[in-house]
């Protein structure tokens, strides 16, 4: 069943806080469920729809509906990785669609900062006797995605550096921003060396906090006072390493994205503004390219020159400064990547980087590990 | 000579008999792929049922030959590691590490060849060497 049309995201809220020593994680995941609830204009007693991922301490939704006080009849825990919240949004509205719910909570949230997570592994993945040896850590991973991208189109550590430049451009404006200084591409590009090609800047922030969104039926949308934002189309698909037939010139959002702009009925030139996972540069460059904003391979010479930079640039991407200089709650954007399309089609965005009569917005995300396996996510939301 | 680091990366993982098989092998300079005669093709790592059919699966020795399909320096890693993907002649991509090579000397399309890197008397992960090109003297 088609989730386009049946659903409208009521409620978004991100924790302002970058670094919580003193917030344990669960009462982060209800101060995230409270303040978007309090911003759509509901209650908990509200809610009969409960949706969270890995980063949900306990049993999941088994510790966490008790510690939010909730009482639900429908549960996702779908886990796909930084990704997650996406589906999650997609899923909430299936099951609106089929009358399974009402109101769907969605909470994200953690404390790596404050926390660091302690390198527990799954011993149970299948693949782990297979990498683990290796000791590849996130950011060598994703180099090793860059690399073959520079090697197969010609792409640069200056064009990655732009993406980045974009980011810190529109920190700038966010008081909420880990990183809100103006960076330049030399400043990016002579940062330190992490795992070629990946320099410091080309990294996303570790912080702490979270966010949460509710989605719900159009008739209790409609009787709030909020602008109503329309969930119209949705795509996920896995992208693993499977038998070891490897090709890192692309993600899953290839399919992600190509089930979502079918369910929404438009292409990617009829998107006003995109939120687009960036744990990396090289992450966001390669979504550009699967999800159809620019053909493969061109997506240097899409992000280059300022081309994500709200007002100036070709399309405007991450406004609220993106995991790069804003925040990447519990090691997964996914969250404020949806918190923030709702705010340009709101048109509660900053001022200077809202995009001017925003009518159609994209999320996006690629969690997990983008060269062996990844959760991606498409999202396409619409202003009504 | 047993390496220290990778006996306790490995430690979570011995009692996982696939993957014991195949680092056993690889101390005995095998290295190994799962095979699937229906499909007539490799896969990595090796299991029970084929990964492209689900029928049962096979293991065969790999030549051990491949080239660098991507690789990188993790330059905060003390001793510093060239982390790569090496593309087998068998036309499957394994996770590896690149040895006995200066990392900024490499390039992506490089020969290399499986050597074992010991971390128990009896039990070795596999690791590449570049090979050097007969023709390019």
């Amino acid at each position: 069943m088609s989730a386009s049309n049946a659903a409208f995201i009521v409620g978004a809220f991100e924790h302002p806080a970058r670094k919580a020593p003193d917030i344990t994680t669960p009462d982060l995941h209800a101060q995230c469920a409270a303040g978007a609830l309090a911003d759509a204009g509901l209650s908990v007693s509200d809610v009969d729809g409960y949706f969270c991922a890995g980063d949900a301490p306990g049993l999941g939704p088994l510790s966490m509906v008790g510690h939010l006080g909730l009482h639900v009849r429908y549960l996702d825990t779908t886990e796909t990785g930084g990704s997650a919240p996406l589906i999650h949004v997609a899923h909430a509205a299936q099951a609106i669609a089929l009358g399974k719910c009402d109101v769907a909570l969605v909470t994200l949230a953690g404390r790596p900062r404050s926390d660091p997570p302690s390198g527990r592994l799954d011993i149970l993945a299948p693949e782990l006797p297979y990498e683990r040896p290796y000791a590849p850590d996130l950011v060598s991973l994703y180099a090793l995605v860059a690399k073959r991208h520079m090697h197969e189109f010609g792409t640069t550590a200056e064009q990655l550096a732009w993406i980045k430049v974009a980011a810190s451009h529109h920190a700038q404006h966010n008081p909420h921003a880990m990183l809100p200084k103006v960076v330049t591409v030399q400043d990016v590009v002579e940062s330190a060396m992490i795992a070629d090609p990946l320099h410091k800047l080309d990294c996303c922030v570790v912080s702490d906090g979270g966010g949460a969104v509710i989605v719900a039926r159009p008739e209790i949308a409609r009787s709030l006072s909020r602008p109503l934002v329309k969930v119209r189309g949705a795509g996920a698909h896995v992208k693993a390493m499977s038998g070891g037939a490897l090709d890192l010139t692309f993600s899953g959002s290839v399919h992600s994205g190509r089930q979502a702009f079918h369910e929404a009925g438009i292409s990617p030139a009829d998107i006003d503004y995109a939120s687009i996972y960036d744990s990396f540069t090289i992450t966001l460059l390669m979504q550009l390219e699967d999800l159809g904003f620019c053909e493969r391979g061109a997506g240097g010479r899409f992000v280059e020159d300022g081309g994500l930079i709200s007002g100036s640039g070709r399309l405007a991407v991450n406004t609220d400064g993106g995991g790069l200089c804003n925040n990447h709650p519990s090691n997964r954007g996914g969250i404020t990547k949806v918190i923030e399309a709702v705010r340009q089609l709101r048109g509660e965005a900053h001022p200077a980087v809202q995009v001017p009569d925003c009518a159609l917005a994209l999320a996006n995300g690629t969690g997990g590990m983008l060269p062996t396996r990844h959760g991606s996510a498409t999202l396409i939301m619409e202003r009504v | 000579m047993i390496d220290e680091a990778l006996a306790k990366a490995t430690e979570p993982f011995t009692f996982d008999a696939n993957a014991m098989a195949y680092w056993r092998a690889a101390a005995q300079g095998r290295l190994v792929l799962g095979y699937c005669s229906s499909c007539n093709r490799a896969h990595h790592y090796p299991r029970k049922l084929c990964p492209y059919c689900l029928g049962p699966a096979d293991r065969i020795d790999a030549s051990g030959s491949g080239v660098i399909y991507s690789y990188t320096i993790m330059r905060r890693a003390s001793p510093q590691r060239v982390l790569a993907f090496v593309t087998l002649d068998e036309d499957v991509t394994v996770m590896s590490h690149i040895v006995g090579a200066d990392g900024d000397a490499l390039a992506i399309g490089q020969r290399v060849a499986f050597e074992p890197l010991r971390f128990s008397d009896d039990a070795a992960v596999p690791v590449f060497r570049p090979v050097t090109d007969p023709q390019a003297d």
